[in-house]
């Protein structure tokens, strides 16, 4: 039967509809042209002033600090939680920590924001670094938790049951067996709670406070003011940057699955 | 006893996450109904004593407006978002497995680029001196005076470059697991092409639907960014109005009475597909219960 050619060609459309603004504004960033439209010919000298930027540099150097901690608490909270889940699978406490690990996920990021702010301001904590990286640990949690759960479901647990009948005890079972088994879902669900650390702004922009300024505030801020070239040029680094982990994390994670699968 | 150590482990395991959540979910968003109650003070903070004040002001027209328009214009780009993830997540299931492969690769890495950088791209080429604006002043399409952006069409039009990610793989995933024997099936026995689509592969992809309707109807609700950069200010959002009461006059309890209505907002169609499903699975059982 033939099939119906249209499905296909929405599917190009749609591509094209991804890809071309960040085409647009990749080509723009090497435009000399103030503005973009104009083609003034290939310049990397908005690549130059962004280097002349301190600002943009504190911003990055905040948000990688802050990412990596975030990473780090959220990973053993998440871990920890997953583990919970799946081991007490069936219990009325797990079924309510299920569903406060899924909410958060179903909650727009405003919501999240703005009850955090209101929180920290009448428990009267200071707006800074501290409250970012507390209010990202919560949203990372929930991702952490579900990455790890889905890498359990598919454990083999008569593993660990062999390293306990060979005579490991419980933590040396779960520090040589369980963890390196889990290594790939614990690297993906670092990857993720990292990637949306760094990126996020709603949050971050309702609790940071006028002192703490992040990446995705400080290219907001741009945004606004008007800074067009110096953000075209920021974004290319940052999606080259973006495409290079996607890249190298599909490469790895495939090294592991044939690894696996022989 | 064995079964009280397993109980302490399970307290153990389930203190950390459960205690964090509580401290900086739970207790906020619980916070938020009780803080709206409260009257603001002139320094920005949280006054003492109680008042319906905020809670009543929000009947404004203008309070009212705004919402109905939130309402629709995430109606509006959930409409647009399914129409175009439907039929790519039907393709994307459909070809081999080598370039589904690629497809997926290529429908997720926009998901993993920045945020505010996708906004941002769609504000310069929107642009006057932009590159679409060129193209249609060219063809003759749009008079050279209009604007393109800072209008509920940018914002409807971002929304959707924004969300369709996420509505195109749960259709797919949907998609895949189908048994397109049954189109097949369907047209043998006399359907046309469009009637066997609507009739017996969305049914069968109920699920996906749903699933892609509500990852890009709610965060369309709370949305705030998109409006904020390429919105004007006839495009509003009740997301907007939060940000402009925090950031603007510093009204906490006030911003806490816009966002419960907006919790409510998410909370409807969330109750709805509950229900919805609950009262499906009492009608027609589960399939696998049926052959037995």
């Amino acid at each position: 039967m033939k099939r119906s050619r249209f499905p296909y060609i929405v599917t190009g459309a749609v591509l094209v509809f991804f890809y071309l603004p960040i085409l647009i504004l990749v080509v723009d960033s090497f435009n000399a042209s103030r503005f973009g439209g104009a083609w003034r010919g290939f310049s990397f000298k908005w690549y130059v002033r962004l280097f002349h930027e301190p600002a943009i540099w504190t911003a990055a150097r905040n948000t990688l600090f802050i990412a990596l901690f975030v990473t780090f608490v959220s990973l053993i909270l998440g871990t920890t939680s997953a583990l919970a889940l799946h081991r007490f699978a069936k219990t009325r406490l797990q079924r309510f920590h299920y569903t406060l690990i899924y909410t958060p996920l179903v909650v727009p990021e405003i919501l999240m924001g703005i009850s955090l702010l209101m929180a920290f301001v009448a428990a009267g904590v200071r707006l800074g670094m501290l409250t970012i990286v507390l209010a990202h640990v919560t949203f990372c949690i929930s991702y952490v938790a579900l990455v790890v759960l889905g890498r359990l479901q598919d454990f083999d647990f008569t593993i660990i049951e062999a390293a306990r009948d060979l005579g490991a005890s419980s933590w040396m079972a779960t520090r040589r067996v369980l963890i390196p088994m889990l290594a790939p879902g614990l690297a993906a669900a670092g990857l993720i709670a990292f990637t949306l650390s760094v990126d996020d702004f709603v949050i971050t922009f309702f609790v940071a406070g006028p002192g703490a300024t992040t990446l995705p505030i400080r290219v907001y801020s741009m945004i606004k003011h008007g800074a067009t070239p110096l953000i075209n040029a920021l974004s290319t680094l940052l999606l080259a940057l973006t495409f290079t982990t996607v890249f190298v994390s599909q490469r790895l994670s495939k090294s592991v699955a044939l690894e696996g699968g022989q | 006893m064995k079964r009280l150590r397993r109980r302490g482990q399970e307290i153990l395991l389930t203190l950390p996450s459960f205690f964090w959540l509580s401290l900086f979910f739970l207790i906020p968003t619980a916070l938020v109904f009780i803080l709206a109650f409260r009257p603001a003070d002139p320094f920005g903070g949280i006054g003492r004593g109680w008042t319906t004040a905020t809670i009543k002001g929000l009947a404004d027209p203008q309070y009212l407006a705004i919402a109905w328009r939130t309402l629709w214009v995430s109606f509006l780009a959930t409409a647009i978002c399914m129409l175009l993830a439907v039929p790519t997540g039907y393709a994307v299931a459909r070809v081999s497995e080598r370039r589904r492969n690629l497809l997926l690769m290529l429908v997720i890495v926009p998901f993993w680029t920045s945020f505010l950088i996708r906004v941002f791209a769609w504000k310069s080429i929107l642009h006057p001196e932009g590159f679409i604006k060129k193209i249609l002043v060219f063809l003759g399409l749009v008079d050279p005076g209009a604007s393109l952006l800072y209008n509920l069409g940018s914002v409807i039009l971002v929304t959707v470059y924004t969300f369709l990610p996420f509505a195109i793989l749960p259709i797919y995933a949907a998609a895949e697991k189908f048994d397109y024997r049954l189109i097949e099936a369907a047209r043998d026995l006399g359907a046309r092409p469009f009637e066997a689509f609507r009739k017996v592969f969305l049914p069968g992809i109920r699920q996906g639907l749903v699933t892609a309707v509500l990852v890009v109807f709610i965060p369309a609700l709370g949305s705030y960014v998109i409006p904020d950069i390429v919105g004007g200010p006839g495009s509003e959002l009740l997301g907007n109005k939060i940000a402009q009461r925090v950031f603007v006059d510093r009204n906490l309890p006030l911003a806490g009475g816009l966002s419960i209505v907006l919790i409510l907002a998410v909370l409807a169609p969330l109750l709805a597909v509950l229900a919805l499903q609950r009262e499906k699975s009492r009608i027609e059982p589960p399939p696998a219960d049926t052959e037995s």
